[in-house]
């Protein structure tokens, strides 16, 4: 583990049910794949075929009904929920599709709040940190800026900013540009791709636009609940 | 900063309208809760202060006589009548004195021969009290020479103290003479060496204090005493400690509590309803707390989500929205104390006797205000409780995905 190539997350035999007796529904139906140190990968499907469903239990937000997520080589399964969440904080980094920042904070302050909440406390020090990342999302000069205030594209270099806080070994993104206008769109992907040939984090990144799928190095398609097709994507 | 603090503190600035109405109630109630209680205790230690500015917590006397017809099951008795009682002293009242004096509890006890008599000067003639005492422990046990508007309070050889309203009545002052004879005929003139006033015009108008020596002879109590007042350091111990020396001597003791059963069930329901009324205010602020609060944790779903999401544990968003409750609680203990106090100062300015003095100072004690901090705080903290433990069960992918 944590050599380059390594698995990063891992998942087997993943399904995960929905309702309760008549009503029950299956959306995940057996998902096996993982993800290994550095790559940039692309989830694709239509709606309601489990993208987010997978994504949440990929990101520990959600717990499968079978099977197990490996995260780093360890099985969440056996985690309690303050074990899920240090796991998640520390391992895990999230963008949503709507930024999903704090209203009441400043970008600054959303982005040092993961660290934070680890440490139990705010120290100067994150404050630096923070700086450096926004810095890193070209939006040093927005840090004191109210998220409210920011621009769809802004905030959302915010939230990727806020997702590396603590220094994630995979960065899951649910449909991150997918309420942005083009331009910004291809401003924001090409942000993330950076990163993840900067500093080798692992990014999935949940999209409905193939142009931007094609752009990542590998395209996993998911339609009712299981994976149609994963392949490379096309070199271009 | 604790992480829960910033975040607690951020969320109480932020809903501005939300955090002014639970303050304002917190306000309010802590308010009220100062302002009665100020009250109600300055109102109830005056009460007392008045009652027993003349008046020894606990009387011991020597035990009823009863008459007791003998046990017989032939003879019925219908009518059992009580001995006609003559002024009896309590044996061994000495060694009683010392021993009682050594209670705990017990601050300070003198002996006393008490009696009816008759004070004239020239042809005027006034039924009076005779008490006869020892100055010394007299004003151990009765706050007397504060309360004394002329001459002193000492007794040397034929000498008298009288209430201003007697030496009105006689047309006396300090220095003159007054005989004092008791109804069988004793009686002997004392030099009145001091005029006191001890709030009761009864008791002005009717006690004559006389050496215990002169009044034991003219009661015909040699060397006895009929009463030994005590002085106890709890007042409302007093029926307690009442019972304790009867039971021990085998004497008769009556408690102020006792003697004024009117004034106690007064104080009493007074200190019920005071206690009805501040219970319901803090029910009324713990439900004020909890429903916005539990607001708050509904419009912040989202966030709190969000917050869990990207690493803040179960734990650390459930001591968020407490603490939102326990600072709430001290802010609102802080700006009701203040308000309180004025309107306690206030009540007590406006409320003035005929005579233009204040009726009764209010009783505003830091033990008060900490009370009522914590009472703020802890209220605010339990009201808190259902919100915040709601909160820390959000799923953060439900409220993500639905929010």
């Amino acid at each position: 583990m944590g050599e380059a190539g390594a698995d990063v997350l891992r998942l087997e035999g993943i399904t995960r049910d929905f309702g309760e007796g008549e009503a029950r529904t299956r959306v995940l139906r057996g998902i096996d794949f993982s993800l290994r140190r550095g790559e940039f990968a692309a989830l694709m499907g239509p709606s309601g075929s489990g993208k987010s469903t997978l994504l949440h239990l990929m990101g520990l937000l959600d717990k499968p009904t079978g099977g197990r997520v490996l995260l780093d080589g360890q099985d969440t399964g056996v985690l309690d929920d303050d074990g899920l969440t240090r796991c998640r904080g520390r391992t895990l980094g999230f963008v949503f599709q709507f930024h999903h920042l704090l209203p009441g904070f400043t970008a600054l302050e959303n982005v040092l709040i993961p660290m934070a909440a680890d440490r139990g406390r705010l120290e100067p020090s994150m404050r630096e940190c923070a700086r450096a990342l926004l810095d890193r999302v070209g939006l040093v000069s927005r840090a004191d800026a109210r998220a409210t205030t920011l621009s769809g594209g802004q905030a959302q270099r915010v939230a990727i900013a806020r997702s590396l806080a603590m220094n994630p070994k995979i960065v899951l993104a649910d449909e991150p540009t997918g309420n942005l206008d083009t331009q910004t769109a291809d401003e924001v992907f090409s942000l993330l791709r950076d990163v993840n040939r900067a500093q080798k984090v692992t990014f999935l990144v949940v999209t409905h636009d193939r142009r931007l799928a094609e752009r990542t190095d590998r395209i996993i398609e998911l339609v009712d609940g299981r994976i149609v097709s994963d392949l490379p994507s096309e070199p271009r | 900063m604790r992480f829960e603090w910033f975040i607690a503190i951020r969320y109480l600035r932020e809903g501005k309208a939300q955090t002014a109405l639970v303050l304002g109630g917190t306000t309010v109630g802590v308010a009220v809760l100062i302002f009665l209680t100020a009250l109600i205790s300055g109102l109830q230690r005056t009460l007392v202060a008045q009652t027993l500015s003349a008046q020894a917590h606990v009387f011991v006397k020597a035990p009823e006589r009863l008459a007791r017809p003998l046990p017989s099951r032939e003879q019925v008795t219908d009518h059992v009548e009580k001995v006609p009682d003559r002024i009896r002293s309590i044996e061994q009242w000495q060694q009683v004195l010392a021993s009682i004096g050594t209670l705990p509890g017990v601050v300070a006890a003198t002996p006393t021969a008490a009696g009816a008599a008759f004070a004239s000067r020239g042809p005027a003639t006034k039924s009076v009290t005779l008490r006869g005492i020892d100055p010394e422990s007299y004003a151990r046990v009765i706050d007397v020479v504060p309360k004394l508007r002329a001459g002193r309070f000492a007794l040397e050889g034929a000498e008298a103290i009288i209430g201003t309203v007697l030496a009105a009545d006689l047309g006396v002052g300090v220095g003159d003479k007054v005989r004092v004879a008791t109804p069988e005929g004793r009686g002997d003139v004392f030099t009145v060496a001091g005029i006191f006033d001890l709030g009761n015009k009864e008791v002005n108008a009717r006690w004559v204090f006389v050496p215990l020596r002169s009044a034991q002879t003219m009661l015909d109590v040699p060397g006895g005493a009929t009463t030994i007042e005590v002085k106890v350091d709890e007042i409302f111990e007093a029926e307690r400690m009442a019972r304790e020396i009867a039971r021990r001597y085998g004497l008769s003791a009556d408690s102020w509590m006792e003697l004024n059963q009117q004034l106690l069930v007064g104080l009493r329901s007074q200190s019920a309803s005071s206690w009805m009324i501040q219970v319901l205010v803090v029910l009324a602020v713990a439900l004020g707390i909890a429903s916005v609060l539990g607001v708050s944790v509904i419009q912040k779903s989202r966030e709190i989500g969000i917050l869990k999401a990207t690493g803040t544990s179960t734990g650390a968003i459930q001591r968020i929205f407490l603490l939102e409750g326990a600072l709430v609680g001290g802010a609102g203990s802080v700006l009701g104390a203040g308000i309180g106090s004025a309107m306690a100062v206030a009540f007590a300015r406006l409320a003035r006797g005929p005579t233009g003095d204040p009726l009764f100072p209010v009783d505003l004690t830091p033990g008060l205000y900490l009370g009522a901090a914590a009472v703020a705080i802890v209220t605010g903290t339990l009201a808190a409780w259902f919100p915040a433990t709601r909160a820390a069960r959000l799923e953060p992918a439900e409220v993500i995905r639905y929010g």
